[in-house]
Parts: C-alpha cells; structure tokens; sequence
C-alpha cells in the first residue's frame, strides 16, 4: 500500500547539507574571502548591486559567495534583505556632471571639452588568455587635472539641437518607487527607468539590441557615456541642509536619437537614458536604448516593437519574478493534473463512444 | 568581518504589515476586486507563493496556528519550507489539522474539512487575472473589470462546449463573486470550487509577482460560471480513497507499477490520517 511521502522536512535539510558542501568544491583549497570577491569580481558585484537595487558591494559579494556565483540568486537574496530596511527619507538627486569621471568617452564627437577619457575599460583588450592572470603594468598617470566635465548633452542642449532634460513642473511630482508603491500601467518614465535599472542585464540587453536590428529603431548615437563617483547626499529635512553620506560609483549613458520633429516641434534629438551601480557600462546602454524606444508614444511614433511596448517589457524585465515563475514549475503540481487527466479521459471515453455508435461513425478518422 | 544581519518578527517590517492591511482591507469592502499593493521581495523565489507569504506575515500574531498546505497535503516541501519559514521567524505554533488552525496557507486546494467561522484560509496565487490568457494587457483587464464587461470568457466557456461538448476548464475555473468581480480562484480544482460559496471563514488571495491581492468575505456568493443548459459541473472521482475509504473527496492518482497501475487515496492528508483513525477506532468498538 501506498504511504504518502513523510519526511518532507529531513529531506529539505539534507539537500541544503549537501547544497553547502557541493558548494565549498575543494575542502583543502581555500575559501574564498569577502574582499577578494569586492576587489576582483567587481564587474559582477556592480551587476548584483545594480539588479538588487541596493548598493552596498559588501554585501553583494556575500550575496555571491552564499549563492555560489549565481547571480539571480544573490539579487534576490540582496531584494529581499533589502525590502526589510525602514526607509528614513531620500537623497537628493546626483550630480553626474558636478564629478570628474574616470571614464568617460562620446561617439558623437571627436573631441570635446575635457577630451575622451578611456578609462579602465574592456575595450580594445585582445580576448587572449593572459598567463600573468589578471595583473598588468601599473597605469601611467596621466589624470589631466581630475577636473568635472560638461556633460555632452548639455553641450547639445545649449544649443536646442537637443530635448531638455528637464522639463517645467517635473519636480512638483515626486517620482515613484517600485518598491514601495503598487505597479500600475502606464508607468511614469521615472517608474519605467527605475524598472530596467532593476531590470535583468541579459534581457534589457537583448531588447535593446533588438531595436538597433529594425524591431522599433531609434538611430541611437551614443552621445556619452561615463564612469565615475558621484556624491551622495541624504535630505534631513528637519536639519534644513543635506547631509553628504559617500560617495558610490555609477555608470551613466546618455543616448542621442534622431527625431525628424512635427507639427509643433521642430527637428531635434531626443534622448534615451541610462544608469547603474559601479561598472556596468552593457548596462547603461542597453537601458538607454530600451527607454528611448518607450518613449514611442510620448513622441508620437508608431509602437510595432515589443521593445515599445510598456507592459511587455516592464512586466517580463525583473529577474527575480521571471527565474522564480519559470522555477516554481518544479513544484508539485499534481492535483492540477489530476484534473486535466479526467478531463481527457473523459473526452477519450466520448470520442471512442462515437466512432462506435454516434452519429458521426465512421466519418472521423483519428490520426 | 561580516555583521549579523537580524530581521523583524514576521520577517516584513511594520510598515509593510500595514500597508499590506489596508490593501486588505480594501479587497474585503470590494469582494473579488483586485488590488493592487506594493508587493515585496520575500526570502524565497517568486511564483513559490510570495503573496501568500506576504499575507500570512501581514495578519499572524503569536496567537496563532498555523497550517500550510501544498497540493492538499501538509508534507509537500514547499509547505514544509513556508511553514517552517513561519515557526522561525513569526515563532507560531504550527498544526496540520484543519481544525485547529486559525490560518491556513494553500497552494491548489481548499481543505475537505470545512472551515470554520474566525479562521482564515490565505491562498497562494500565480496569475491573479482570470482574463489573463484571453487579454494579455493589463490596461486592457482593468477596463473590462470596471465595465463588467466578461463576454469574453462566457464566449471562451461556450467555444469550449462547441468544441469539446464540455467547459475545459478543470481548475482555476473562473467564478464571479458578490455577482459583480469575476475572480481566478487560484488553480485549486474545480471540484473544490462550491466550497468557497457562502463559506463561513475569510478568504484572502495573495499574488506576489503580479502585486495584487483579493478577497471573499465571510458568507459571500461565489458562483462558477456556467450556462443555463451547460450548468457548471465539478469534477467528481467514482471512487473512495484506498487507505481511508472516505468518497466524495478529491483523490490523487499514485502510479504503483511499470505497467500503468495505480491506486487513488486523499490529496487532504490531514482528512485522510483522521479518516482512517476514526476507521479503525470504529473497528475497535464493533469487535
């Protein structure tokens, strides 16, 4: 006789003691620590720190060692420590342009004030095996004189070649927040930013590239895009002054977009805009091609993408939603069907019914 | 070094309770209305009853029991993860019985012992918009809900009886509630369907991914729509369970054999070990 299966709880705990230990590889090799995976990993730390929305490099580089290098693991185990936090307030918004950047580069331009700056970058490194690991010759200083940079937009926007970045009556609303306010479509642009910088890398990529191939094209330039320490500072209203709390580094991309213009604008770039934690330059970009694309209907072009498309980018962009749905299908689902195998029993039973006697027999010939 | 990172009694913090409780509270006043709350990351993956979760944390208090079910049984893991997710961080007692419960948790079923007034029973849900697969837009949905306007699942229903001679809709089968919201169940059977009309105790529904949260008050209509000359049918097993001989209840097919054999016993284990313990006390008396 059948006995339901007991020990649901044993088997849990012995597939986490095995989890750990499969983890741990090597017991004889050591363990790796905290600080290694800040100072050497941090591309990856940037990206869990960027999809976690939280940042905090710490952290996420332990986030990525108890997940063992998975990192939509780390991101929610990130999201939902970071979800528990009482919020005191808000920072004011930074200042991109007030900072100097330790890269900053713009297609649109072959010099500029302040000139290109490549910074540490992947770029134009053969993707050859080095055997001296990771380690190269100490960079030459040649810092010019660290000094902030104007932003390339703004050098546009002076001259009304490009949309302001800002708007009149912007501030008066206070941008929303995902994560403290229910989702509602339409989504404000602030909303829609705050999503695809949560939003997961390989999937804001795709999309975006999907725009440079014809599926909703923008004729992207990328106007800029920059590396580097902003400041931060927390607005204590009760003190009457901001209050400085750090610095973090971020990556921006400022993507210049063709607009032929219409009946009462005249012709003029547009811009798509990106942001994220640390070093995540794909990032940056992806997203700005993807908010460029959103902003079809605002600019009055055709949506026909599915890159234009609020509900189906901003509903399937978030990693942690789309791995923990695609996942729960390991669950059990077994009384779902249980009811669809009456169902087709009971559809087979009338379908063989009828071609013995019913009033199509011997017409329906199954397959 | 690595600090020790402490959480609040019921994991969410204070905040989130209650902004989880005024969504609650809205859905009671609207019954089957969806509404939409700021849903959280909690500490397992989306889709795994994340709202559920969320609902549970928002109403429990140290008085409580509680019982979490998977598939009708209370050993499934992932109704051992959430339940012993609870008894860690919300420190509850825990049951399996029906009827000591003042919670209950379930994912794809309603229990078979029937729920009392005062107890509240949270249900898991993946896709709380029961137009969904016919309109994939939310926009779209909402317009439809404020005007009543549900043609397009009475023509799914029909097209359903034109092509197959039934409604092929075998859970999660839609029903309309206080004859206004229409309303996605979860995808409980729909055998257990007539158990949520008229139901003496508070049903809560929590979707985590898709950030909306519904409910059936106490003592509301729950009807599962249906045509006049296609009534709404529940499914029915022709047989009783094997290890408790209870009929009337939903059974869970167990392949026993290669060759395709199986036997049927409960999907509630909780109703299914009373079962045969009141069984075999019966025995006991007659010899």
């Amino acid at each position: 006789m059948y006995v339901a299966v007991k020990g649901g709880e044993r088997a849990i705990a012995n597939a986490h003691a095995l989890l750990a230990k499969v983890g741990r590889g090597d017991p004889a090799a050591p363990t790796v620590e905290v600080d290694q995976v800040t100072g050497q990993l941090g591309v990856l730390v940037a990206r869990v720190m960027t999809e976690g929305s939280l940042y905090d490099p710490h952290l996420a580089a332990r986030a990525l060692l108890q997940s063992q290098g998975d990192v939509l693991e780390a991101v929610t185990l990130i999201r939902s420590y970071r979800t528990t936090l009482p919020r005191f307030g808000c920072t004011l918004p930074v200042d991109t342009a007030g900072l100097p950047p330790q890269r900053r580069i713009s297609a649109t331009f072959k010099d500029l004030p302040g000139g290109q700056q490549l910074g540490a970058t992947f770029d134009y490194t053969h993707r050859l095996f080095a055997d001296g690991g990771t380690e190269g010759p100490p960079p030459r200083a040649e810092d010019p004189a660290g000094a902030a940079l104007p932003r390339v937009a703004d050098l546009l926007g002076a001259a009304a070649l490009i949309e302001a970045d800002s708007h009149p009556g912007q501030d008066d609303v206070e941008p929303g927040d995902l994560t403290r306010e229910p989702t509602v479509f339409p989504l404000t642009r602030a909303e829609r930013l705050q999503a695809l910088a949560r939003g997961d890398e390989g999937f804001v990529l795709g999309l975006g590239y999907s725009t440079q191939r014809g599926f909703g094209n923008n004729h992207p330039f990328a106007g800029e895009v920059r590396v580097g320490e902003v400041e931060v500072e927390f607005d204590a209203p009760e003190l009457g002054f901001a209050v400085p709390l750090g610095r973090i580094e971020v990556t921006e991309c400022q993507m210049v977009n063709q607009f032929t213009g219409s009946a009462d604008t005249p012709a003029q770039f547009t811009r798509g805009y990106g942001l994220a934690f640390g070093r995540s330059e794909r990032k940056a970009m992806s997203m700005s091609l993807v908010d460029r694309a959103l902003r079809a209907e605002e600019l009055g072009e055709r949506a026909t993408a599915p890159a234009q498309d609020e509900e189906f980018v901003i509903s399937h962009s978030d990693n942690v939603q789309a791995t923990g749905f695609v996942e729960h299908l390991k669950l059990p689902h077994y009384v779902d069907f249980q009811a669809e195998l009456l169902l087709v029993r009971r559809l087979n039973e009338e379908f063989r019914s009828r071609g013995a006697d019913g009033p199509g027999a011997g017409q329906e010939v199954p397959a | 070094m690595n600090e020790p990172i402490t959480y609040n009694t019921g994991y969410l913090d204070e905040q989130t309770k209650r902004m989880i409780r005024r969504a609650l509270l809205k859905a009671v006043a609207v019954p089957g209305f969806q509404v939409p709350f700021a849903s959280r990351e909690v500490p397992m993956p989306r889709g795994w009853g994340t709202g559920g979760v969320q609902v549970t944390a928002a109403v429990i208090g140290e008085d409580d029991v509680l019982k979490v079910i998977d598939q009708g049984a209370d050993d499934t893991t992932n109704a051992v993860s959430i339940r012993s997710f609870f008894a860690t961080v919300a420190r509850v007692r825990t049951t399996t019985r029906t009827d000591e419960a003042t919670l209950v948790q379930t994912r794809h079923r309603i229990p078979e012992t029937p729920l009392a007034a005062g107890q509240i029973i949270v249900y898991q849900v993946p896709v709380p918009e029961p137009l969904r697969f016919l309109e994939p837009r939310e926009t779209e949905t909402r317009r439809l809900h404020a005007l009543e306007d549900y043609g397009l699942m009475y023509v799914k229903l029909y097209e359903d009886i034109a092509r197959y001679g039934h409604i092929a809709k075998t859970y999660d089968y839609p029903v309309l509630v206080n004859g206004r919201y229409l309303m996605a169940p979860s995808p409980i059977p729909s055998f257990d369907n007539p158990k949520m009309h008229d139901n003496p105790a508070l049903q809560l529904f929590g979707a985590g991914r898709e950030k909306r949260i519904y409910a059936v008050p106490p003592h509301t209509s729950v009807e599962s729509l249906g045509f006049e000359d296609h009534p709404f049918e529940p499914q029915r097993f022709d047989r009783p369970c094997e290890i408790c001989g209870s009929s009337g209840v939903y059974l869970d097919e167990v392949i026993t054999d290669d060759a395709g054999g199986a036997v049927f016993v409960c999907s509630d284990t909780d109703h299914c070990e009373r079962a045969s313990l009141a069984g075999a006390e019966d025995e006991e008396a007659r010899a």
